[in-house]
């Protein structure tokens, strides 16, 4: 793979190529200047590139080959289910019956893509043991705001709107508090104890009047399932709030524990990260929310319904809904994805998912406890955090080992995640992976272990193979370069 | 039973567990308590095949009415439009889709690039000066962008056009609620915002005024002349774009837009039932360091290669947590990308032909309409769709137009009650003139 500078698409242009073919204007043409009103005609034309198709179809497969994903090699980031996009879900996705139907069509028209809704939203309700779903928001940080808002509106509905405290744990993932602060809470950060688990202790502090909701996921960033869990949400409950599942890990508990019989009243799911997405570079994903029976009225608008005489309906006579939280009704070309990966594993399947990946991440972490520091030594969930401090006091950082990691060929796990582990490494290697490549990820951090102790310059100065070496961030922040400019 | 996507074998699961010390998978449950514990499997279907699940799931798409073996005039935010094949190449090469977000930038090289590139398009198309990597949606996009103006004005109060898409104007709310920001719905005439009932609404305590260009019903509001009035009163500017329209309409950067938001679904995405589009965000150089979501930019490693990472990651959640002023995490990567690719193709001439197809072919029906008879409610600039009155209702119509295989447009009585039998017909560059006049006369034959 080159390792020169991989030449923007501007750089390639040349006036008067083109990669397009229009039909030809079959109307009879008309001067611009007679159709838009003055002052309204573009003058300077917009500079996109101008190439030809082959030009196109090398520069995107250049830039892929400077890509990792799934299908390059193991991507154990912790938090991130970075599982096996099946190939089926992009064909289904791909039918002209789903991909090519229109949001606004009438609903006569469009009774397959809501009925294979409906059907997703009944099997996330079992998932999730919750009485309702929504498919509207578009991704977990949304679906999070969503159900605060729904939150809120509930208080707000039983004269309690001055519930304004939302307690989130410090291990919790950002987007938490961040969506507390969007939907208009406050936010109090509790501490982990020794353990790893919620103290419950802090949690009794803080609780009271004030009290919205209590944020938690179960297993929680460390891996760790919270065993306290009835305890708290009945500690929460008592003062009259409620409590959110945080489904970024439901990968760790399918078929072994339903978020609606640990005690919560709400949840959101990742569905590009447990139901296979796939993440896209970033997105898209879909963040459905399930509620229990006292939130269904907030749920946002429109909510799918089915009609006695078997037909599916768009609700909007929802007089306590929150709104609508997104247009239209979801990312339904990622709940195709995710509809057909539920239709493929089947409860078998599901169940087995959640065993293997947890055995997979307890496998890994005893492979490796010997020779990294294990914060919390119990069995884990679908991921486990090691600690690099043995490592930082050899010189060598958590970023260090991260980069050498790719000179191995592997995606890093996600580090210094979370914040309440010092020199954090949160490895999640999922179900889809064989014992023979989790092996060789542990060979190679058992290397890079050693090399930290025997060689850490060739550690502190990955990556040797990639094809940048380490980028200056400093100055990508100090003098931002945002586009490209002639 | 094995399953295709699980590579555990029985020897695997026995070596495994021996090197954790446990002798049983359930073991490692046993955290879990008793009295939380899932018994059994779950109640949902039993699994499928790969064939049997693709025949059973190709029977269900092809229950749906779909836009490609049907002519469509539906509009109203999402478009059928020509997507160049090559975009659904280049986002199934696996590379691409099955990444994550680009964290680790001497292995994501690709992605990163690409993005550079799509906020490139977006900024040249808009007139910005620069363009973040996506959004989830147009209209949470901009629903973002009042929200930022809020923030950046520390006013609390919204002055959004009631001629921007109604669905829009209602996830604004829900997400104005969320921050206690008022929203105040402009009123319309004759299609577009009434620029004498703005005047009154716009004082120096709005955030922002907020405006479609084109607007909902394809008019083209006179935007300079509202950024001058909320700006006489130091208050943002942002418009929702169709960023197709802007290859041929003077950007809204030139115009005085503080903020651009919209959907670039109209390059290269597929309407697929509302979602997954993609958002866009383009600002002015002044509000950088404000723009939600993620960033890439420019720099060199440590041999002074260019380079690309993501970057200003100080505005963002994971690392603002409770004071983030957005808690937007994924973007729309996978579009932003084929938006791009579409953009490519289309590319500088292209966008310019394309986009003045829009505009005269929905010129072409609009004149047929009133050849045939029909009023066609707004006289304004347009472009690719106009406002035709019909005598029954749309919705009506429209069921006898699918038997003719034909998706009408969109029936405005959902949502204006003083617009019933109206309807919003989109005329983009895939419409011939021979399906054009097919809907003129079955439009009028069915009235």
């Amino acid at each position: 793979m080159s390792q020169e500078n991989q030449p923007l698409i501007f750089e390639i242009t040349k006036e008067g190529r083109v990669g397009y073919a229009l039909e030809p204007l079959d109307v009879p043409d008309m001067d611009l200047a007679d159709l838009l009103p003055a002052g309204y005609v573009r003058e300077e034309a917009a500079e996109l590139p101008e190439v030809a198709e082959l030009d196109i179809m090398r520069h995107y497969t250049a830039l892929s080959r400077r890509n990792h994903g799934v299908d390059s090699g193991f991507y154990p980031l912790g938090s991130c289910t970075m599982k096996y996009n099946p190939k089926v879900n992009e064909a289904v996705a791909r039918f002209s019956g789903f991909a090519n139907v229109h949001p606004l069509q009438d609903e006569s028209t469009v009774q397959g893509a809501m009925e294979l809704l409906y059907d997703l939203q009944t099997s996330l309700v079992e998932i999730t043991g919750m009485d309702e779903v929504t498919l509207q928001p578009a991704a977990g940080a949304h679906g999070e705001w969503t159900a605060l808002m729904m939150i809120r509106a509930f208080h707000e509905a039983n004269g309690e709107g001055h519930r304004n405290k939302v307690i989130v744990p410090d291990s919790a993932h950002g987007t938490n508090p961040a969506s507390a602060t969007v939907a208009g809470f406050e936010t109090i950060t509790i501490k982990s104890g020794e353990d790893g688990l919620v103290d419950i202790e802090d949690l009794k502090r803080v609780i009271g009047d004030d009290t919205a909701a209590l944020m938690l996921t179960n297993p929680n960033t460390l891996g760790l399932f919270e065993e306290n869990i009835l305890e708290m949400a009945e500690l929460v409950h008592g003062v009259g709030g409620k409590v959110y599942y945080d489904g970024a890990n439901l990968n760790a508990v399918m078929s072994k524990a339903r978020p609606g019989d640990m005690g919560f009243d709400c949840v959101h799911l990742n569905l590009h990260k447990t139901f296979t997405g796939p993440h896209g570079g970033g997105g898209p994903g879909s963040g459905p929310v399930g509620v229990k029976a006292d939130l269904i009225p907030f749920l946002p608008k429109p909510v799918l319904v089915k009609k006695e005489d078997g037909t599916f309906h768009f609700d909007y006579n929802r007089p306590q809904a929150i709104g609508r939280v997104k247009p239209y009704y979801g990312n339904f070309g990622i709940n195709v994805r995710a509809y057909t990966y539920i239709r493929t594993m089947g409860p078998d399947g599901l169940k087995k998912v959640t065993e293997y990946a947890v055995l997979n991440a307890n496998y890994m972490m005893r492979r490796l406890e010997e020779y990294y520091d294990l914060p919390y030594n119990r069995h884990c969930k679908h991921e486990f955090v090691l600690s690099g401090r043995r490592q930082k006091k050899l010189g060598v950082r958590t970023l260090d080992i991260a980069k050498r990691l790719l000179d191995f060929g592997y995606h890093p796990p996600t580090v210094y995640f979370p914040l309440n582990v010092e020199e954090a490494i949160m490895i999640e290697p999922t179900e889809t992976e064989s014992k023979e490549t989790l092996d060789a990820f542990c060979d190679a951090m058992i290397q890079i272990a050693r090399e930290a102790e025997e060689n850490p310059e060739i550690v502190q100065e990955a990556p040797h193979t990639t094809v940048v070496t380490r980028l200056d961030e400093t100055r990508a922040a100090r003098t931002p370069v945002l586009r490209y400019t002639k | 039973m094995k399953h295709r996507y699980l590579p555990m074998t029985e020897q695997d699961q026995k070596d495994m567990l021996s090197t954790v010390g446990v002798s049983s998978i359930d073991e490692l449950f046993s955290d879990i308590p008793e009295k939380v514990r899932f018994q059994g499997l779950y109640n949902i279907k039993e699994a499928k095949s790969e064939t049997a699940l693709m025949k059973e799931l190709s029977q269900l798409a092809s229950k749906n009415k779909d836009t490609a073996s049907n002519v469509s005039f539906l509009g109203a935010g999402v478009y059928n439009h020509y997507k160049p094949i090559i975009v659904d190449h280049v986002i199934s090469r696996s590379e691409f889709y099955t990444a994550y977000t680009p964290y680790q930038p001497e292995i994501s090289q690709g992605e990163l690039q690409a993005i550079f590139e799509f906020q490139t398009m977006i900024a040249e198309l808009t007139g910005m000066d620069l363009a973040n990597s996506s959004m989830y949606d147009g209209g949470t996009a901009l629903a973002e962008a009042g929200m930022l103006a809020a923030a950046h004005t520390k006013r609390k109060k919204l002055v959004v056009s009631g001629a921007i898409h109604p669905e829009y104007q209602d996830v604004m709310k829900t997400y104005a609620a969320g921050q206690s920001i008022e929203v105040v719905i402009a009123p319309m005439k004759d299609g577009v915002t009434d620029m004498e009932a703005l005047k009154d609404l716009v004082d120096d305590s709005v955030a922002a005024v907020v405006t479609q260009y084109p607007n909902f019903f394809g008019q083209i509001e006179d935007i300079k002349t509202i950024g001058e009035l909320v700006h006489e009163y130091k208050g943002l500017f942002v418009v929702s774009s169709n960023p197709l329209a802007l290859g041929i309409l003077t950007p809204p950067g030139k115009l005085g837009a503080d903020i651009v938001a919209g959907d670039a679904q109209p390059f290269g995405i597929s309407e697929s039932f509302g979602g997954p589009h993609c958002g866009f965000f383009a600002v002015t150089n002044k509000l950088m360091r404000k723009v939600p979501g993620r960033l890439v930019g420019e720099t060199v490693d440590q041999e002074g290669r260019r380079g690309y990472v993501l970057t200003l990651q100080a505005r963002e959640q994971h690392i603002r947590r409770d004071k983030a002023t957005s808690n937007i995490c994924s973007n729309q990567a996978l579009l932003a990308l084929a938006a791009s690719v579409a953009m490519t193709a289309l590319g500088k001439a292209g966008v310019q032909e394309m986009a003045k197809q829009n505009i005269v072919k929905t010129r072409y029906a609009k004149q047929a309409f009133e050849a045939a008879g029909f009023t066609v409610a707004f006289q304004g600039a347009h472009f690719n769709e106009i406002v035709v009155q019909t005598k029954k209702s749309v919705t009506e119509i429209n069921q006898g137009l699918i038997e003719k295989g034909i998706i009408g447009g969109f029936d405005l009585g959902r949502v204006y009650p003083e617009l019933e039998n109206h309807a919003l017909i989109a005329v983009t560059e895939l419409r011939t003139k021979e399906e054009i006049d097919a809907l003129v006369a079955e439009m009028g034959a069915l009235q």
